[in-house]
Formats: structure tokens, C-alpha cells, sequence
């Protein structure tokens, strides 16, 4: 199969840089799937499942992938993302904690906005609990 | 008589020694966390700029662009972003930026986010709304805070809360100067006049549409200047610090060679007496 350059920043530094066949992430409307030679491209990132099949490896690899966005230019595809783990390297221990916490939150009465925070709060720990388990 | 002033200064002598060892270990600490301060900072600068870059690409590669973001309203209320520390010894520090951030609100009617310690202190006083005091701690603000912080600012800013947001921190120059300021950050800086629309080389696919994806990246551009303005405050306030207790070291020192010479003098002048004790003694015998 066909490879690409791919590249995974986040603010803690990258954390992948390699030839990838295809990328699978959560966009801020649903799942795309990136393969090599696709026409020039952006879009914001939701929070989810992300899967790399990196060149060469047989298995892909997992990660929770959670806001920030993707771009392909060139053959080039970029993903710049908030926060992203892979499966293995994922604090389930935090995740459960953060997830309690916003769900405390939650059962209370809350203002529009901090409402919206910690209903963010709490999609993110799902998502990383979800990816963790796998 | 002079027993007694002797063991007074010795004990003066030790007491300035400890504080200078304190002083001198605070030194140290500020250094050697000035530096991951500025580690951290550089790490996360290519992530951001890329960002950034985005962000300005999508405003000004078609002529119809609009976001709630770009579009100044008629300003009723401002909110600010006030970044300090966590504890004093760092010389003037706090008090200039909360200078700075004073003259900035003029009486304009304001909301706050403060953070650090010090800051939630300094607004409280000033019976300024605060929007939370969650992040009081800043030197433990991590990333991920930044991003809750930015999400809260953004929709704020969206349903009407405040109409102008701005970031008041410090900027870290060099280990010997730091600057206050106050960082305009919403709504961002757009010249309609310099966009233009694309040619058909450069046709990039925005998914679901440009103003979708500008409006879903505007959080992390803004939580990325409020983690790049803590850092640079951070840096500042250790420099401060390292400024500051360099200089109490350097006090003390010279101090314990005070008071070291007028230890000697008192010795002196007890075994001076002694003798002459001593030989009128002999004289009398």
C-alpha cells in the first residue's frame, strides 16, 4: 500500500513522526480516514478514537485523539491535536477520576457555560476510558 | 560588659548566616526551574505557531469570511486575564502587573480570571467579578487547563458575557528585566482589506466549512497565548525571584563581614581590658 509523511504535534512536543498508510480521526462532524495522495485538506478535530496504520506494521495503532485539527498538504498530513495519547500509555486511573468529577459537576446546578466545560470534561474521559480498554 | 555584646553579635552573625543560606537555596531553585520553564515553553511553540499560521490562512484566503471571533461589538463588558504568582519574595513582581493591569481597566466595568495565588488575592480586594478562582495555583496550571480555561473564555465570549477579552502577564525579557503587559486577544485582529479569494492552485477543502473550522480552532489559539503568556509570566516571576534573592544574598554577606569586624573589635577590646586588669593587678602586688 501506498505511504505518507505523517506528523502528530501536540503542545507536550511531537509525538509521531513517520511514513503512515492511513489515518483514521474523529472530526468535529464524524470519523475520516486519510490515505496517501488525498487532496488538500483541513478540518477541526472532535474528540475520539484516532487509528494509525503505520508503514510496515501490521497491526494499527490506537490513540485518544481529542480536539485541535488535521491538515493535508501535499502529501503531507498534519494533525495537531490538544491532547493525544496512545491506547497504551493512556492514566485509565485519571480518566475514571476526571470522568467522577465532571459527572459530580454535572448533577448540580451549573451556568450555560461551565455547564458546557464540564460536559467536555466528562466526553474527554470517556473517550480515553473507551480508547484505554480496548 | 563586653562578654555580653560579643555573644549578642555571634549570635546576630548566625542568625543573617541562616537567612542568607535561605535566600542562597531560593536563589538555586528559581535557576533551575527558570530553566524547564523555558524548556516547556519551546516545546510547545511549534504546535502553536502552526496554529496561528492556520487560523490566519482560513480569515484571509476568501473575501466572505465571517466569525463570531473577528467581529468587534459594541463594548459593555471587558474581561480580563490577570497572571501572577503564587507567593511574594520577588521583588516588585505582582504588584507591577497588577500596576499595569489597573491602568489598563481604567473604571471600565470588568470580569476577571485570575491566576495565581496572588492574583485571586489582589482581585478579591479589589472587588472585581470573578469568574473562578479554580486555577489559583499557577504554577501547577498545566496544559490541559489551559484548554478548560480557554473553552470557558471562548463561550463566554460567544453568549455575550464580556464583549473584549484580554491577557495581563508578564514578559520575560531577560533574567534582569521583565515587562508587564496586557495582551489584547478577542476578537482577533482581522483586515478585511487584505484578504483575497483563493486561485484555483491553492483550493483547500474546508470540512464542514472555513468559518466552522475557524470558529472549532479559536479555542485552542487562545488556550495556546494563555499558555505562552503563563510561561513567560512563570519565567518572569522566577527571574524576579532570582533577581531578588541574589540581591538579599548579597546584603547578608556584606552584613556577617559587618558585623564579623565588629566582633573582632569587641574581642579585642575584652582581652585589652583583661591585661590592663591584669598588670595594674601586679603593679599593686
Amino acid at each position: 500500500m501506498k505511504s505518507f509523511h505523517l506528523q502528530i504535534v501536540t503542545p507536550d512536543g511531537p509525538c509521531f513522526d513517520a511514513q503512515a498508510e492511513k489515518v483514521v480521526v474523529r472530526s468535529i462532524t464524524g470519523d475520516v480516514c486519510i490515505m496517501a495522495n488525498h487532496a488538500q485538506y483541513i478540518t477541526a478535530l472532535g474528540m475520539g478514537q484516532a487509528k494509525v496504520a503505520v508503514a510496515g506494521e501490521s497491526q494499527p495503532k490506537t490513540a485518544a485523539c481529542i480536539g485541535g485539527m488535521l491538515t493535508v498538504t501535499k502529501n503531507e498530513v498534519r494533525i495537531l491535536a490538544s491532547t493525544f495519547e496512545w491506547a497504551p500509555d493512556i492514566d485509565k486511573a485519571r480518566a475514571q477520576l476526571s470522568k467522577e468529577k465532571a459527572e459530580k459537576a454535572l448533577a448540580g446546578q451549573l451556568d450555560p457555560v461551565e455547564k458546557k466545560v464540564q460536559e467536555a470534561r466528562l466526553k474527554r474521559a470517556i473517550v480515553r476510558l473507551r480508547v484505554a480498554e480496548q | 560588659m563586653a562578654g555580653a555584646s560579643m555573644k549578642d553579635i555571634k549570635n546576630r552573625i548566625k542568625s543573617v548566616e541562616s537567612t542568607m543560606q535561605i535566600t542562597k537555596a531560593m536563589e538555586l531553585v528559581a535557576s533551575s526551574k527558570l530553566r524547564k520553564a523555558r524548556e516547556r515553553v519551546e516545546r510547545s511553540r511549534p504546535y502553536f505557531n502552526t496554529m496561528h499560521q492556520a487560523l490566519a490562512d482560513i480569515a484571509y484566503s476568501n473575501t466572505d469570511f465571517a466569525s463570531p471571533f473577528v467581529t468587534p461589538r459594541a463594548v459593555k463588558k471587558t474581561c480580563y486575564v490577570v497572571i501572577a504568582g503564587d507567593r511574594g519574595l520577588a521583588g516588585g513582581y505582582n504588584s507591577n502587573l497588577f500596576k499595569a493591569v489597573a491602568a489598563h481597566m481604567e473604571e471600565k466595568p470588568v470580569c476577571v480570571l485570575p491566576i495565581g495565588k496572588k492574583a485571586v488575592e489582589y482581585c478579591e480586594r479589589r472587588g472585581y467579578e470573578i469568574l473562578t478562582k479554580e486555577f489559583a495555583v499557577a504554577e501547577e496550571v498545566s496544559i490541559s487547563d489551559c484548554f478548560v480555561i480557554a473553552k470557558r473564555l471562548s463561550n463566554g465570549f460567544e453568549q455575550g458575557q464580556f464583549d473584549e477579552l484580554y491577557v495581563g502577564y508578564t514578559n520575560f525579557v531577560s533574567m534582569l528585566s521583565q515587562n508587564p503587559a496586557v495582551l489584547k486577544v478577542l476578537p482577533i485582529y482581522y483586515d478585511r482589506t487584505q484578504a483575497k479569494d483563493n486561485g484555483p492552485q491553492s483550493l483547500i477543502i474546508y470540512e464542514p466549512s472555513s468559518e466552522a473550522v475557524y470558529d472549532a480552532i479559536v479555542p485552542e489559539y487562545i488556550s495556546g497565548l494563555v499558555y505562552g503568556a503563563l510561561c513567560e509570566s512563570w519565567a518572569s516571576e522566577l527571574g524576579a525571584r532570582r533577581t531578588a534573592m541574589d540581591a538579599a544574598s548579597k546584603n547578608a554577606g556584606e552584613m556577617i563581614e559587618d558585623l564579623n569586624l565588629k566582633y573582632n573589635r569587641a574581642r579585642q577590646g575584652a582581652i585589652t581590658q583583661e591585661i590592663t586588669e591584669i598588670v595594674a593587678g601586679a603593679e599593686q602586688g
